[in-house]
């Protein structure tokens, strides 16, 4: 039931809010459920805790959380199977942070031991070793990244990473974008995020969704069309405030950037 | 504060009272050139010079120290006024929010007679406090997430708290300096940590934050919370252990069945939790009270209640002011935790149909983060008029309009305050018993921008 059933009904999950709901990633399920019933479309949106059996969905959503509960989160998604049998009939997987290198091949636990992801994303992650990624963290589509709609590419991406992982994208996937300012995946590539069919990783909390309404509404698409068929047009939504905040933030980074490097220049006159 | 040089009720060593000197000289100049109320600068500038003056300052002294996400400043506050009898001790307090060691400095050499130290203490602080000031008592509140780009994580935490309690000799040290710690027993978290210590008043102080706390720190397993606050892991045999107090709503009972009803100067049952953990502590402090230290019992509860109830703000939070002759009323919430807690608040208040001013900044002090917006049941707040505000009312915006809660949007919390009033004058609010008030919630410094502005 990848596809929802007439047309008129999507079903989202936010994946283990009680393992994975560290930083605000809860927020983006909203959104993806808001944004789909405001448009006419009947949305369920379900919080699927740890500890049962995981729901049949059109879409997942799996946040960002600690090394501990990151790692039994993987454990149980493959141990339960139901992500891993939707994500094969073409539901939308979308994971942010912890979960975002839990869909790929190893991530590292506390200790720094790899622990075998969900490997639904050719991504591997190891721990870094400069310090913790904290802050803003923008992001232009990579050329090869999804296009709404078949259309053009995604808008920049703005939002705020905390991680101190450093991932590097395989051959079977594709970077979703290029740090414009940030750190993002780290692994000296310069890309941010990835993606593979309708399974899509990042970085970016925020909720990356509030910040970023056109990948809200390019998973909306994917998760709304049939296995193999086009992604529907949208109808398009009153997005001021979101782009009022889209605004701010870039605009905090910009002037965040011109501060250090007119501090670079005098220091380097000095 | 006074900064007498009377004298000092402990010995000090040479460079220990220069470094008195220190604090109090730079205390002074700090207040002076009018550079905030001085405590942190003079205390820095006195551990630079004797690295052990906390230490020293503490050795005569009983303190008690306060620690946990949410609640610490009032609990203190309660604590101080418990402890100050008509005839009791005088107590040195961080008083003012300096929870580090700089503040703890301060306090103490600002109040060299006191006998007895009721400390506020940063949660990432709690082990070198131990250390180094040997407490009587160790309150232990809550632990959730708070500003997690700038603090440990929750588990790591709990792990430091764990190893620092594990050092503390228990009430039958022979050498008659053992600490007890008065830990809440409705919080996983903080069991977790306390169970480590060798004696332990377990208070169901409630907790309205389960988030952080889902996953069991003896095993993985999961915590299971039922009716009435009870919990207990699935896999392990970690659960709530017997507590010696609870809360009944607003009744605070013991073990042995004593019934007292709290009434308190401060709202909300997030407060009476702050109450009846500063009142068990107060009652493991040896006192004028109890001569010989004897552990005292619930007779000696309702005084100390009274005293506690006293308190009827802290720092400003929960105070009313009156604009354009309405009352508005200020309420500080730093993380989902405290936020929740004031809309149980604003729910007790039966002010439902008060229009609300909501108030977020990210500056370091807040957390630069802003994604815990979405952690926050703004959904609750449907149906009031809600004004955003603050330098990150963009992300408020979003967050409401997600909600799907009505609001507005205005640059400066005056205008957002006088916003919000106009909306009550024109009557849009409802004829119910809250119309004409205002509530104010704001973060960290967005709260400090209020009351500076006001
Ligand atoms: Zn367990």
């Amino acid at each position: 039931m990848s596809a929802p059933t007439g047309g008129s009904a999507l079903t989202v999950a936010v994946v283990f809010p009680d393992l994975l709901g560290t930083y605000g990633d809860g927020g983006n399920g909203l959104v993806l459920a808001r944004r789909a019933s405001w448009r006419g479309i009947y949305a369920q949106l379900i919080q699927a805790d740890s500890g049962r059996p995981l729901p049949t969905a059109d879409l997942y959503c799996i946040g960002g959380g600690e090394d501990g509960p990151q790692v039994r989160a993987a454990t149980a998604l493959r141990e339960d199977g139901t992500l891993l049998r939707a994500a094969d009939r073409g539901a939308v997987v979308f994971g942010v942070c912890a979960g975002f290198q839990l869909l790929g091949r190893f991530f590292p636990d506390s200790s720094d031991r790899p622990q075998e992801g969900l490997g639904l994303l050719d991504v591997t992650t190891r721990k870094g070793t400069g310090p913790r990624a904290v802050g803003e963290l923008v992001a232009t589509a990579a050329p090869d990244g999804p296009r709404p709609g078949g259309g053009g590419s995604l808008p920049r991406l703005t939002g705020f990473e905390n991680h101190g992982g450093v991932t590097s994208v395989g051959p079977g996937a594709r970077a979703l974008a290029h740090v414009v300012s940030g750190v993002g995946n780290g692994s000296g590539d310069g890309s941010e995020g990835a993606w593979s069919g309708r399974v899509l990783g990042t970085y970016l909390h925020g909720p990356v969704l509030a910040r970023n309404t056109a990948l809200a509404d390019l998973l909306l698409s994917w998760a709304l069309a049939g296995p193999g068929e086009p992604e529907p047009p949208l109808d398009p939504l009153d997005d001021s405030e979101e782009l009022a905040l889209r605004n701010e933030r870039l605009a905090a980074v910009d002037r965040s950037g011109r501060a250090h490097l007119v501090h670079r220049l005098i220091r380097h006159r000095g | 504060m006074t900064i007498d040089a009377g004298a000092p009720t402990v010995t000090l060593s040479a460079r220990a009272s220069v470094a008195v000197g220190v604090v109090k000289v730079a205390n002074r100049l700090s207040r002076v050139l009018g550079r905030g109320s001085g405590t942190v600068v003079g205390g820095r500038a006195g551990l630079v010079v004797d690295p052990t003056l906390l230490a020293t300052l503490a050795r005569d002294r009983d303190v008690v120290l306060v620690t946990g996400t949410n609640g610490k400043t009032t609990t203190t506050r309660m604590l101080v006024a418990a402890l100050s009898g008509a005839a009791g001790p005088a107590i040195a307090s961080n008083d003012t929010g300096a929870n580090m060691p700089a503040g703890h400095v301060a306090a103490m050499v600002e109040s060299p007679r006191a006998t007895a130290a009721v400390l506020e203490v940063d949660e990432s602080y709690l082990g070198r406090l131990i250390e180094e000031t040997r407490p009587r008592v160790v309150v232990l509140l809550n632990l959730s997430r708070d500003q997690l780009d700038r603090i440990a994580e929750v588990r790591m935490l709990v792990d430091r708290w764990r190893a620092a309690l594990a050092g503390l000799s228990g009430a039958s040290d022979p050498g008659g300096r053992g600490t007890v710690v008065v830990a809440n027993a409705d919080d996983p978290m903080v069991v977790w940590a306390a169970l480590a210590a060798p004696d332990v008043r377990w208070v169901g102080a409630g907790q309205v934050w389960h988030d952080d706390a889902v996953g069991c720190p003896a095993c993985g397993g999961r915590i299971e919370f039922g009716a009435g606050g009870a919990w207990a892991c699935d896999r392990c045999d970690f659960a709530r252990p017997v507590r010696d107090a609870w809360l009944e709503g607003a009744d605070l009972v013991m073990a042995d069945g004593t019934r007292q009803v709290l009434f308190l100067g401060l709202p909300g049952q997030f407060n009476r939790a702050n109450a009846a953990m500063a009142a068990l502590a107060a009652t493991e402090m040896p006192a004028s009270e109890t001569p010989g230290g004897a552990p005292r019992s619930t007779p000696l509860l309702p005084g100390l209640l009274a005293r506690l109830a006293s308190v009827d703000q802290v720092a400003g939070r929960f105070s009313s002011t009156v604009r354009r002759g309405r009352p508005v009323r200020l309420l500080l919430a730093k993380n989902p935790a405290g936020w929740t807690a004031i809309f149980d608040l604003l729910d007790e208040a039966g002010t439902c149909g008060a229009p609300v001013v909501l108030s977020v900044n990210a500056r370091v002090a807040d957390g630069l983060d802003t994604s815990w917006l979405w952690d926050v049941p703004f959904e609750r707040l449907a149906g009031r008029s809600v004004v955003a505000t603050g330098d990150r009312r963009l992300d408020l915006a979003v967050r409401l309009r997600y909600a799907e809660v009505t609001h507005a949007v205005v640059d400066g919390p005056l205008a957002a305050l006088d916003l919000a009033l106009d909306l009550t004058d024109l009557g849009t609010v409802g004829p119910d018993r809250g119309a004409g008030t205002v509530e104010f919630l704001g973060n960290y410094t967005a709260f400090a921008d209020l009351r500076r502005q006001l």
